[in-house]
């Protein structure tokens, strides 16, 4: 008997079906992964099995679990399954955890809801599991509240709060999707040695996860299972069309495409950018230093980093939208303002700009015409209505979308439609630089590919040059001619795309390389080389800001800054670049 | 279809708001309409016919007072006066507010530490009792109790458009519109102020019945409006002196005054769904 | 945190301060003074009156003295009592308010979150639009017509209770004072709760909390109650505020010898030196009061604490 079967569910808002028909079992003990883009039906399957879908809802077929149907059984049926038989692990750590207890408080109470342990008993039972799940001061995080761990404690938090009573299945839905992606690696290692005998059901958007931690596969789409198999023979010959495209869309950190190298005839540069804020009751927060890099026509630089390292300051700064403190902006040998407003017109209308949050940069009251077409209100106000609407329709074309979009409003389109009219809206007055600030972090894999084969095909057509910020490594060899690396405000090493990927000089992108996940049960990839997390840029270490995660810091990386080198065309931060190049 | 297109579609398959809108016309439409109508005026005493129950005959629908004057003429005009004095203390309230408000929450940083710093403060005073010191001080009159009304109101309308200006600010589809080059002046016009219209039409919706409840307070106690002019909270007043042998006096006016307030509420209550505002505080 | 309250506390200064001065000066610019419906004085009479309230002083100097009687204690003498001091007005009238409020606002926070819960619990269901439909009427009835018509409808009409405060000591004269003055908080506090706590369940640690097989009391308890309670609480200075305006009209109505009639008594004989004590008084017990309040904020949300 299977320990979890799901046999022809559905579920319904309304005339909505978000799961259809779908039947699949999970074996004791093993670990599937489940697949699918967003609004796939896999987050509602998840909440289905534990019977935390809202009253909304519209549920038929059967959830058995140890052959007991629990499909629409009672709360008090449910907690008897609920953390003792099958547990879940949620997204979002910060906000799956009460910041209004103390993390013993809550996990003492898991304890003695589902046992007969007694206080003492309970409390010990915690502090074991938290040392379990690598919180080795446990003592200090029973008695923490969520908001003063980080995000990767948080998460380990959550685990440990959902094996306290050793259930048979944990369900973890995109444990690691807010996480950088050191910690990332981390967390899913932990995951993979802590639950023993225990079966995971994995829930992911990205396949190069499932590829390196799971046995099977699950493919959804609209709430149908279209795949399922070994995650193997899935990889190496997939069935389906949507199986397929899933995989073509994913990106590769291991595969290289060779882009062509551009003339170099500079447009903008960034010289010793200095951008800090002021933090009430922690002083200056340095968020940039001393950062140089030029830009050239016809390029695409990538700015790679996780969070805090600087990379959205830096873009705004080089537009004008925050101050910046020292050093200057050069733009075609012109040095710009430092504020937006100071800046000219004509040179405003050549630096634009993609945000992460599509449906967040455009103005929910206004349509698609009126959005895309305001900058030339203000930069060409001699045009008549006519030719105004004829570039905003041929600018839309160029994005991909027809004249029916004209009327819509934002709240109309999808993540990858308002996305394109961002970018219409930035390409309308032919900039010659844009900024991509995580411009397809939140689509999905197929959309996020489409956007980038956009970006490419404008950029070769107009030669613009572009920067494009990610925290995302696997998306940055296919679209990058150089990259940056970024870690808590300064530059570690910038060079070429494909000499990054295969010959990294720091030891930090060492590391970041070897944790991305690679979309291939073969290659694998995903490892968790760096413990630890980025440190508050608040407080940065000093010496070698990387030296207290670094595996190969010596002394000097304690107390000297390393200043940057040249070695072979790379520019890098490293005080022992030169003998720990490790082919990759 | 424009946004405030949408609204106003939801608004309209709202039954709260259709019965409470409903409710309130026709209130106000009988109020203005019923004095004309009506064979009596609101001075007329009687003293013949003092403390009469209602009775269709004579047409004193709603009885007469302790002067044997006219009740239904009375409470007509007391929502006249009351809605009035509730809408313009509103306004005045909607204007000191929205401009107060937008100041502080365009202008940012220091500028708007203290101007908030400064609502803050006020909004730690007692101000009933500066109103009832304001009205004991002065001589009492229409303006002054707009006045009043108006400076208790102003705060909360503040502290909300503040807040909504400031979120809008740094909301990206602003910073957008700064990088394609739109003016303070367009961003401010096309991108901030209609993104609060929701927000400011459902705080003054429910600013109105705040506004109503402090006229009538006042005139309740003595303090606002006076004799023979009248409103409903003058009205309830005279009621509670009579209601042991006149209950009528004090149940007419209460349950108008009532049926007003749930109005505006329920209304403020559905406008807040339709706008889906939340309470930003 | 103690340093905080402190700081805190100092920080209320400047508020009183001009709470003060803006009273002050209200009451001085006042046309008409407590004695002008007296027969006309002869002038030297009046001068003398003058004199020995210190009214021909100039401002400055009268601000001042009042000021440093106020540290003292002291809100000087009467106009109208002659006998007695200001000071002596309100220690003898506050602790029956104070009493008449503190039941209230005990009443109120604890029917409000009560009801509220449980409409958020069975949110949608009839149980849910009953009671909310019951707090909206309750916040659009103001308290003085609640009060008249409880009396008319329990004291006048069924005679279950006592409807005035003189001629009786029974303890049955507290009720219907008390609760004209919870229903309209009891009414806000159950819409704010009822909000509030669905938002909270509808949150993701909530969510946590369900798929670790908690039972629904424990999960309101444990997880629930102090967020949601969260807006209840900020809410708890304005409806301070509330009570003590609704204590004027029911005291008033009740004939309650307690502050609010001293102050409606004090405004319609311009008693302005009783007004000004009382307003001072006041300002000050609201502003302690949300100065309490926002140091319980701090002691629910341990985010807030750290500062």
């Amino acid at each position: 008997m299977s320990l979890l079967a799901v046999e022809r569910l559905n579920i319904r808002y309304g005339d909505r079906a978000v799961v259809s028909d779908l039947s699949f079992a999970v074996e004791a003990g093993e670990s599937v992964g489940l697949v699918g883009e967003s609004g796939s039906g896999k987050t509602q399957t998840a909440l289905a099995v534990l019977g935390l879908l809202p009253g909304s809802a519209a549920t038929s077929g059967s959830i058995r679990i140890g052959g007991a149907d629990i499909l629409g059984a009672s709360e008090k049926v449910l907690n008897e399954i609920r953390a003792r038989r099958i547990a879940m692990v949620f997204q979002d750590p910060m906000q799956a955890l009460n910041p209004y207890l103390r993390v013993g408080q809550a996990l003492s109470r898991v304890v003695s809801a589902h046992t007969t342990a007694n206080d003492a008993e309970a409390r010990q039972r915690v502090l074991d599991m938290l040392r379990r799940v690598g919180l080795a001061d446990a003592e200090r995080q029973y008695r923490a509240y969520p908001h003063q761990l980080s995000g990767g404690m948080r998460q380990r938090v959550m685990i440990a709060s959902a094996l306290l009573v050793e259930p048979e299945l944990l369900i973890a839905d995109e444990p690691t999707t807010a996480l950088d992606v050191t910690v990332q690696a981390q967390i899913l290692e932990l995951l993979e040695d802590v639950r023993d005998d225990t079966a995971l059901l994995l829930i992911t958007h990205d396949l190069g996860i499932v590829a390196g931690r799971c046995e099977r596969m699950l493919v959804l789409e609209h709430g149908r299972l279209v795949e399922q198999g070994r995650t193997t023979s899935v990889f190496s010959g997939a069935k389906h069309a949507h199986t397929q495209a899933l995989i073509a869309a994913a990106p590769r950190p291991d595969r290289g495409v060779l882009l062509a190298p551009v003339a170099a005839d500079k447009v903008l540069e960034i010289r010793n950018a200095e951008v800090s804020y002021f933090e009430r009751g922690h002083g200056r927060l340095r968020a940039v230093q001393a950062l140089s890099l030029a830009l050239q026509a016809g390029e695409t630089v990538a700015v790679v980093g996780e969070s805090g390292s600087g990379k959205s300051s830096l873009v705004r700064a080089a537009l004008g939208l925050v101050p910046l403190q020292a050093g200057q902006v050069i733009y075609c040998g012109e040095p710009l303002a430092a504020a937006l407003q100071q800046r000219s017109t004509r040179l405003r209308r050549d630096l634009q700009l993609v945000f992460q949050d599509p449906v967040g940069s455009l103005n929910p009251q206004m349509q698609v015409r009126s959005i895309v077409a305001e900058p030339l209100r203000v930069h060409a106000p001699e045009l008549s209505r006519a030719e105004r609407s004829r570039r905003v329709v041929a600018i839309l074309d160029k994005v991909g979308l027809d004249e029916s979009y004209l009327k819509r409003h934002p709240h109309q389109l999808s993540g990858g439609e308002a996305q394109r009219v961002a970018i219409a809206r930035a390409l309308i007055l032919q900039p010659r630089v844009l900024f991509c600030d995580e411009a397809v972090a939140s689509l999905d894999g197929s959309v996020r590919k489409q956007i980038l084969e956009l970006l490419r095909r404008v950029q070769q057509e107009t030669g613009l040059a572009i920067l494009f910020i990610t925290h995302d490594l696997a998306v940055v060899r296919a679209i990058s001619h150089r990259v940056l690396v970024m870690y808590l405000g300064r530059l570690v090493e910038l060079s070429g795309s494909e000499a990054l990927f295969t010959r990294a000089r720091h030891p930090y992108t060492q590391a970041l390389l070897q944790a991305v996940p690679v979309p291939d049960p073969i290659a694998a990839g995903g490892h968790a080389s760096l413990s630890g997390e980025t440190p508050s840029i608040l407080s940065p270490p000093g010496g070698c800001a990387f030296h207290p995660r670094c595996a190969h810091a010596r002394n000097i990386c304690t107390t000297t800054r390393p200043s940057l080198r040249e070695i072979d065309g790379v520019t890098v931060a490293c005080h022992r670049a030169d003998e720990l190049l490790q082919p990759h | 279809m424009s946004a405030l297109g949408r609204f106003w579609r939801r608004a309209r398959r709202s039954r709260s708001i259709l019965y409470c809108g409903g409710m309130l016309t026709g209130l106000v439409v009988v109020a203005l309409l019923g004095p004309v109508l009506s064979p009596h005026n609101y001075l007329q005493t009687d003293f013949d016919n003092i403390l009469r129950a209602p009775s269709l005959v004579g047409g004193h629908v709603f009885g007469r007072d302790d002067l044997g004057r006219d009740l239904f003429v009375r409470s007509m005009l007391g929502i006249q006066v009351t809605m009035l004095v509730a809408i313009v203390a509103s306004t005045v309230s909607l204007i000191i507010g929205v401009v107060y408000g937008a100041i502080a929450g365009l202008a940012g940083g220091r500028v708007d530490a203290v101007m908030m710093r400064f609502v803050d403060t006020l909004y730690a005073l007692p101000f009933i009792f500066f109103v009832i010191l304001l009205m004991v001080a002065f001589e009492r009159n229409f303006i002054l109790i707009f006045v009043a009304i108006g400076a208790v109101n102003w705060l909360d309308m503040a502290r909300i458009v503040r807040g909504q200006t400031l979120s809008l600010r740094e909301r990206e589809f602003v910073q957008a519109a700064a990088l394609g080059g739109v003016s303070f002046a367009g961003i401010i016009l096309r991108h901030i102020a209609p993104n609060l219209i929701g927000v400011v039409t459902v705080y003054l919706t429910l600013t109105i019945p705040q506004a109503i409840l402090v006229e009538s307070f006042l005139s309740f106690l003595g303090l606002g409006i006076q004799e023979p002019q009248t409103s409903l909270g003058t009205l309830v007043d005279a009621g509670v002196n009579h209601m042991e042998n006149a209950a009528w006096m004090l149940l007419i006016p209460a349950a108008l005054l009532a049926l007003i307030l749930l109005c505006f509420n329920f209304l403020g209550d559905a406008l807040r769904d339709v706008f889906d505002v939340r309470q930003a505080r | 945190m103690l340093r905080y309250a402190l700081l805190r506390l100092l920080g209320a200064i400047p508020t009183l301060l001009l709470v003060i001065v803006l009273a002050f000066l209200m009451v001085h610019a006042a046309p008409g003074g407590p004695f002008d419906d007296e027969r006309a004085l002869p002038a030297e009479i009046e001068a003398n009156i003058a004199a020995a309230y210190q009214l021909d002083q100039p401002l400055p100097q009268q601000f001042l003295r009042y000021i440093s009687g106020l540290v003292r204690g002291d809100l000087g003498p009467s106009y109208r009592y002659r006998d007695l001091t200001v000071s002596d007005l309100i220690g003898g009238a506050f602790p029956l308010s104070l009493k008449l409020g503190a039941m209230a606002m005990l009443l109120a926070t604890v029917i409000g979150v009560g009801a509220g819960t449980l409409a958020a619990l069975r949110q949608n269901s009839l149980l849910d639009r009953a009671l909310m439909a019951m707090a909206m009427t309750g916040i659009s009835i103001p308290v003085f017509v609640i009060a008249p018509v409880l009396v008319l409808l329990l004291a006048v009409h069924l005679q279950w209770l006592p409807a005035g405060w003189s001629g009786t000591s029974a303890g049955g004269r507290f009720v219907l004072p008390v609760v004209s003055l919870a229903l309209p908080q009891i009414a806000y506090i159950a819409r704010l709760t009822r909000a509030s706590m669905i938002d909270v369940l509808a949150s993701d640690f909530i969510r946590t909390a369900r798929a670790q097989g908690l039972g629904t009391f424990t999960i309101v308890r444990l997880h629930a109650l102090k967020p949601a309670m969260l807006p209840v609480l900020s809410y708890m200075g304005p409806a301070i505020a509330a009570i003590l305006t609704g204590s004027v009209v029911v005291e008033e109505i009740f004939g309650i010898p307690g502050l609010g009639q001293h102050f409606v008594r004090g405004a319609l004989n311009r008693d302005y030196t009783l007004v000004l004590g009382i307003v001072v008084f006041y300002a000050a017990l609201v502003i302690l009061l949300n100065l309490v309040v926002d140091l319980l904020y701090g002691v629910i949300d341990p985010r807030i604490r750290q500062r």
